[in-house]
C-alpha cells in the first residue's frame, strides 16, 4: 500500500487514532508510575482486567466495548485495591503481591474465558483479542470510548498538574501542606486504570505493562523536568503505538501487542544509549576521564610528597618508585605522559620525573578543596551527598 | 593473643585507597592503619563513606584504587579472623527465623559450602546468646524482637564468629540504655582479648568514652589517632566543615570532662593506652 | 476417577510442588517479579530451540529456554546497574521485549508447525496423559510426569544441599559475602532452577500461570509460620492443595485446568490471609478488641491506685464516678468491672472500687513500663 491511501484507508485511520490515543495515555500516565516506582502495578492491573471483560461479557452477554471495558476498569481497579491491602495488612511485600494478583486474576480469567467458549451461545465472543491484541478488530465506536478515556486521564494531569508533581517528588511534604495524599493516590491509580484499558484493545493484556514503563522510561533519560517527560513520554507512546499499529495492519501475521512493544522497546534502548548526559555512552567516556583523573591526582600526590621530602623539584624519580598502589607500569607511564603535557610534571632524565611548580599548586589547590569539606564538589563540579550503593 | 605469629602487624593497613559509586569519589586517597587491639571509632558527617570504608575493608567493594591489608594479607584470605555487624536496618527483620537461627549464621563461614551446623554450633550460638543476656530469647522469632534486642542478636552472631577484627556499622544506633552498656561491656571484653574493633560511630560526644582510637573521615581522611591526641576541635571543624555547630562541641567537652574521673569510664578513655 | 484424570492429577501436584520451592525463596528475596519476567521471556529460548531442533522435547530445546531465563536475570540486573532506571522499570522493560520477539516468531513462521503460543502461554494440561515416554516398546507413563518429577527431585535436591547458603544470602547478603559465600552465585543458582522449573512447567500449565504457582502458596505459607523449613514444607503442601483442588474446579465448570489451578492457589492465600492463626485479618482484630479491653482494665487499676490514698480520692472509688473521669459510657465501665473482677484485680461492694494486691500489682507495672 502506498502511503497516501493510508490517509485515506478507513480501516486504517481508525487503527492508527487508536493507537495514538493509547500512546498518549499510557505516555503520560506511566511517568507517573514510573518515578512513583510503581511501574510493574500497571502489569498486575492490565492482568487483573482479564476476568473484568469475562464477567462483563457473561453478565450482558454483549460485545459492546463500552461495557467489556468498565468490566475491565472494574477489575483492574479491585486487583489494584488487592495490592495496596495486602501490603498493608500483612508482611508479604510489594512484589509478591504484585505477582500474586497478576497470575491469580489472569489464571481466573481464563477459567472464565474457557467457560465462555464452552458456552452454547457463546460463539467465541471475540474475547481473545484481549490476550495479545488486535488492531485491526478496532472500530469507530472503540476508538470514541477510548478518546474518552484518554480525555479523562488528561483532563486530570492538567487539573491536579501540582499535586501530583508533589505527590511524585515528596509524598510526605504534600500531607504536611495538607493535600488529600491518600485520595491523590486513589485518583492516580484511577488513571493507570484508564490509561491501561485503553490500549487493552489494542496491545492485550500481557504487554500491556510494557506500554506504561517503556515511554516514560524512555523519556526519563532525555530530561531532569516533569513537565518536558511526561510531553516526551507522551510523544514517545503516541510514535510507538502508531507505527507499531500500522505496521502490524500492513503486514500479514504480526500481531500488534508485540508488535508495538518491540517499537517502544527500540525508543528505549536509543534512549538508554545516546541520551545526552545519562545516556551509557557519554557515561562510558566519563567514568574513563574520571579514572583517569583519580590515578593522575594520586600520581602527583606522590611525586608532590617525594619533592617536599627532598626539598627541590629538580630531583627526579623512577617511574618505578611510583608505582606504590598496585597499579601496572604501563598505567604509571600512561598517567606520567598525562601531566606531563598538562605541564604538572616534566621529565628530568631518562626515566626521571619531577612535579613541576604549576603541579605543586595543583595539589595545594586539592588539599584546600578538601578542608572546606567539599571534595566531591572540587572533583566533579557539584555540590551533594554521595547517592545510591554500587552494590547489587 | 590475637595474633602471636605476626606481632607488630597492623590489624587493618588501608592504603591509598579511592572508591566512587559511577560519578562520584566516596572515598578518596584513604590511609588507615589500625594496630592490633584497639577499639577505633570511625566518626564523620553522612556521606562521608564511613559505611563504605568498612564494606571495602570487608572486600565488598572494588576500589578504583588503593589496598587493603589485613593482618598483612590481602583481605580474602583473612576472612575468618574479621567478623562484620551490618547496619540493623540492612536487613528484613520479617525473615522467617528465630534468634538462635540467626546467630547460629555466625558459623556458617567455618563451616564452608554445603556442611550444616550442629551440636557443637548450637552451643557456641547460645553461649554468645548468654554474653549478650540474649538466651532466654534463642527461640524467640525475630520479628519479635526490639531495636536493642536486634543489635544484641547481631552482636552475639559476630561474637560466634571467634573472630580478631570486629567490624561494626552503627552498633549504638537507635538501641535502648540498656542494650547500649551492654555494647560498651562486650567493646570492653573484645578489648581486653586482644582483639581489635572498628565500628562507625554517630554519637560524638560518647567517643572519648567508649573508644581509644578515632578516625576523622569526610571522603578523605582528615585525621586517626588516639582520641586524646585527634579528637579536638580544630580535626572536628575540619571533618564536618561549616555544618559543625562549636555549640555541639562545647556541650560535648562539657559532659564528657567531669565525668573521666568515675572508674569505668577512665579505664575505657583510652588516650593513655593508645598513646602507649 | 480415570487414569488419564489420576495422571493429570500426579502432573499437576508435581509441578505445583517443584514450583512452590524455589517460590519460598523468591518470595523472601523480594525477587517474584523477576520469576514472572523469566516465565514470559523464556517463550523466546523455546521458539528460537524449536526452530533449531525442530522438536518440542528435545533437551537442547529446554537448556536453550533455560538460559533464556538466565538471560532474563541477567539483563534486568545490568539495566538495573547503569542507574538509569530502577529495578521494577527494569524488570518491566526486558521482559515484554523478548516476550514480544518469541510471539512475532511464533506468528510469523510457525503457524503451521505445532507451536503455538497459547499453548506456551496457558498450557494444556488435559492433554499431558496423551503425550507418553516409551522405552523399547513399553508404554511407561506421561511424558510430564517424567519432566515434572525430574525438576522437582533437582529443586529439592539443590534446595536441601545448599540450605545453609540460601538462608544466610537471603536474609544478610552481606554478611554471606563476607564470609566468602558469593551472593551473586547463589543469586543466580536461584534463577536457574527458577527457569528450569518454568521451563519444565510451561506446557502442562503455561508461562503465565507458573507464576501462580511460584507465588502463591509461598506466600501463604509465609504468613502461617516464621520457621523457614517449615515454611518450604507449607509451602509445597498448599501448592499441591490448589493443584488438586484446581482440576476438580476446573472439572465441574468445563474450564481451563490451569486457570483453576492459578486460582484456587489465589484462594488458599486468600484464606491464609483472613485466618492465619497469627497474622491473619481475623486474628488481627481479635487481638485489637482484646487489647481494647486489657487497656481499658489497665486505666481502670491505675485510677484505683492513683485515687486510694489521696485524701477526699473517695467519691473517684465508686462505679459512678467512671464514666465521667475516664470517660467511659456505663455500659462499658460495667464490662470493664466485671472483667477486671473476674480476673481478680478489683472488688466491689456497694459500688464502692477496691483495687486487690494483685490490680495493685498490675497498676503499678503498668505505671512503670
Amino acid at each position: 500500500m502506498a502511503l497516501p491511501d493510508l490517509a485515506l484507508d478507513y480501516t486504517l485511520r481508525t487503527v492508527a487514532l487508536g493507537a495514538m490515543l493509547l500512546g498518549l495515555s499510557s505516555g503520560v500516565v506511566g511517568t507517573y508510575a514510573v518515578l512513583r516506582r510503581e511501574s510493574l502495578l500497571g502489569d498486575a492491573i492490565s492482568h487483573a482486567a482479564l476476568p473484568g471483560i469475562a464477567l462483563a461479557f457473561l453478565l450482558t452477554r454483549s460485545k459492546e466495548s463500552a461495557l467489556l471495558l468498565a468490566g475491565a476498569v472494574a477489575a483492574g481497579w479491585f486487583g489494584a485495591l488487592l495490592v495496596s491491602a495486602i501490603t498493608r495488612t500483612t508482611r508479604v511485600k510489594l512484589d509478591s503481591a504484585l505477582g500474586l494478583i497478576l497470575s491469580v486474576f489472569f489464571g481466573f480469567g481464563l477459567v472464565l474465558l474457557t467457560f465462555i467458549q464452552k458456552q452454547p451461545d457463546a460463539s467465541q465472543a471475540g474475547l481473545d483479542r484481549f490476550l495479545f491484541g488486535q488492531a485491526a478488530s478496532l472500530l469507530r465506536r472503540d476508538v470514541q470510548v477510548m478518546a474518552i478515556g484518554t480525555l479523562a486521564v488528561l483532563l486530570a494531569v492538567l487539573l491536579l498538574w501540582k499535586e501530583f508533581k508533589l505527590l511524585v517528588f515528596d509524598p510526605d511534604f504534600a500531607r504536611v501542606l495538607g493535600l488529600r495524599v491518600r485520595l491523590l493516590e486513589v485518583i492516580l491509580i484511577s488513571m493507570i486504570v484508564l490509561a491501561i484499558v485503553v490500549g487493552l484493545q489494542t496491545v492485550g493484556v500481557v504487554l500491556m505493562s510494557a506500554m506504561v514503563v517503556a515511554p516514560a522510561a524512555a523519556a526519563r533519560q532525555w530530561t531532569d523536568r516533569l513537565s518536558l517527560m511526561v510531553l516526551l513520554s507522551a510523544l514517545f507512546g503516541v510514535m510507538a503505538g502508531m507505527s507499531g499499529a500500522v505496521l502490524s495492519s500492513l503486514t500479514p501475521r504480526l500481531p500488534t501487542g508485540p508488535t508495538i512493544v518491540l517499537v517502544v522497546s527500540g525508543l528505549v534502548l536509543i534512549s538508554l544509549l545516546l541520551a545526552p548526559n545519562r545516556g551509557l555512552v557519554w557515561n562510558w567516556a566519563r567514568s574513563r576521564a574520571r579514572r583517569g583523573q583519580v590515578r593522575a591526582e594520586g600520581m602527583l600526590r606522590q611525586l608532590a610528597a617525594l619533592a617536599e621530602h627532598h626539598g627541590s623539584l629538580e630531583h627526579g624519580h623512577p617511574s618505578a618508585v611510583l608505582r606504590a598502589s598496585g597499579w601496572s607500569p604501563e598505567q604509571v607511564e600512561h598517567v606520567l605522559h598525562d601531566l606531563e603535557s598538562t605541564g604538572y610534571v616534566r621529565q628530568v632524565g631518562a626515566d626521571r620525573w619531577a612535579i613541576t611548580a604549576a603541579g605543586m599548586a595543583r595539589v595545594r589547590t586539592a588539599a584546600e578543596a578538601n578542608k572546606a569539606g567539599d571534595v566531591s564538589a572540587y572533583l566533579t563540579g557539584s555540590g551533594g551527598e554521595v547517592t545510591g550503593e554500587g552494590q547489587p | 593473643m590475637a595474633d602471636r605469629h605476626n606481632e607488630g602487624v597492623p590489624a587493618v593497613a588501608v592504603q591509598d585507597l579511592t572508591v566512587a559509586y559511577r560519578e562520584r569519589p566516596a572515598l578518596w586517597d584513604v590511609d588507615l592503619t589500625v594496630p592490633s587491639g584497639v577499639l577505633l571509632a570511625i566518626v564523620g558527617p553522612n556521606g562521608a563513606g564511613k559505611t563504605t570504608l568498612l564494606k571495602a575493608i570487608l572486600g565488598l567493594l572494588r576500589p578504583v584504587a588503593g589496598q587493603v591489608l589485613v593482618f598483612g594479607e590481602p583481605v580474602e584470605q583473612q576472612r575468618r579472623r574479621i567478623s562484620y555487624v551490618p547496619q540493623r536496618g540492612s536487613v528484613d527483620w520479617d525473615f522467617p527465623a528465630s534468634v538462635l537461627d540467626v546467630v547460629m549464621m555466625g558459623t556458617y563461614g567455618e563451616l564452608g559450602w554445603i556442611r550444616r551446623p550442629g551440636r557443637r554450633e548450637r552451643e557456641r550460638a547460645l553461649a554468645a546468646l548468654d554474653q549478650v543476656g540474649m538466651r532466654e530469647l534463642s527461640d524467640r522469632q525475630i520479628s519479635q524482637l526490639s531495636g536493642g534486642q536486634q543489635q544484641r542478636v547481631f552482636l552475639a552472631r559476630a561474637l560466634v564468629q571467634a573472630a580478631d577484627i570486629y567490624l561494626m556499622d552503627e552498633p549504638f544506633q537507635g538501641v535502648d540504655a540498656l542494650t547500649e552498656r551492654a555494647i560498651v561491656m562486650l567493646l570492653q571484653q573484645l578489648r581486653a582479648q586482644g582483639k581489635t574493633v572498628i565500628a562507625v560511630h554517630h554519637d560524638l560526644q560518647t567517643v572519648p568514652e567508649y573508644f581509644d582510637w578515632v578516625m576523622l573521615l569526610n571522603v578523605r581522611r582528615i585525621a586517626c589517632g588516639p582520641v586524646a591526641q585527634v579528637f579536638n576541635e580544630h580535626n572536628l571543624r575540619l571533618t564536618y566543615g561549616g555544618r559543625f555547630a562549636m555549640a555541639a562541641f562545647a556541650r560535648e567537652v562539657e559532659e564528657t570532662a567531669p565525668t573521666v574521673v568515675t572508674p569505668d569510664r577512665s579505664s575505657s578513655g583510652g588516650g593513655a593506652r593508645g598513646a602507649a | 476417577m480415570t487414569a488419564p484424570q489420576v495422571e493429570i492429577q500426579l502432573i499437576a501436584a508435581i509441578v505445583a510442588a517443584a514450583c512452590a520451592l524455589p517460590g519460598a525463596f523468591l518470595v523472601l528475596r523480594r525477587m517474584t517479579l523477576i520469576s514472572d519476567a523469566i516465565s514470559h521471556a523464556m517463550l523466546l529460548g523455546i521458539v528460537v530451540g524449536f526452530f533449531l531442533t525442530q522438536d518440542l522435547n528435545s533437551p537442547l530445546l529446554i537448556l536453550g529456554a533455560t538460559l533464556t531465563g538466565l538471560l532474563t536475570a541477567l539483563l534486568v540486573e545490568l539495566l538495573h546497574r547503569t542507574g538509569l532506571v530502577r529495578e521494577d522499570a527494569a524488570i518491566g522493560l526486558v521482559f515484554p521485549a523478548l516476550f514480544s520477539i518469541g510471539v512475532i516468531l511464533i506468528s510469523r513462521y510457525a503457524g503451521s508447525v505445532h507451536l503455538d503460543t497459547d499453548v506456551v502461554l496457558l498450557g494444556e494440561l488435559a492433554f499431558a496423559p496423551f503425550d507418553r515416554v516409551v522405552i523399547a516398546g513399553w508404554n511407561i507413563g506421561p511424558k510430564g510426569l517424567y519432566a515434572g518429577g525430574v525438576i522437582l527431585l533437582i529443586n529439592a535436591a539443590l534446595i536441601t544441599l545448599f540450605y545453609k547458603e540460601l538462608k544466610l544470602a537471603t536474609f544478610d547478603p552481606g554478611l554471606a559475602a563476607a564470609l566468602g559465600f558469593s551472593p551473586v552465585a547463589i543469586h543466580y543458582g536461584l534463577m536457574g532452577i527458577t527457569s528450569l522449573t518454568a521451563v519444565g512447567a510451561f506446557d502442562s500449565v503455561g508461562a503465565i500461570l507458573t507464576v501462580a504457582l511460584f507465588i502463591a502458596p509461598a506466600a501463604a505459607a509465609y504468613l502461617l509460620t516464621d520457621d523457614l523449613a517449615r515454611m518450604l514444607f507449607l509451602s509445597v503442601g498448599l501448592g499441591v492443595a490448589a493443584a488438586l483442588s484446581g482440576y476438580w474446579l476446573a472439572y465441574l465448570l468445563d474450564a481451563s485446568i490451569a486457570g483453576s489451578m492459578a486460582t484456587m492457589a489465589g484462594v488458599i492465600f486468600g484464606l491464609a490471609w483472613c485466618f492465619a492463626p497469627e497474622r491473619g485479618l481475623v486474628a488481627a482484630a481479635r487481638r485489637r478488641v482484646r487489647q481494647r479491653w486489657e487497656f481499658a482494665q489497665r486505666m481502670l487499676a491505675i485510677h484505683l491506685l492513683h485515687h486510694e490514698r489521696q485524701p477526699g480520692g473517695e467519691p473517684e472509688l465508686q462505679m459512678e464516678h467512671l464514666w465521667q473521669e475516664l470517660r467511659w459510657d456505663r455500659k462499658f465501665a460495667t464490662r470493664v468491672v466485671s472483667l477486671a473482677e473476674g480476673r481478680g484485680l478489683v472488688t466491689q461492694q456497694n459500688g464502692r472500687l477496691e483495687l486487690t494486691d494483685r490490680g495493685r500489682l498490675l497498676a503499678q507495672e503498668s505505671l512503670l513500663a
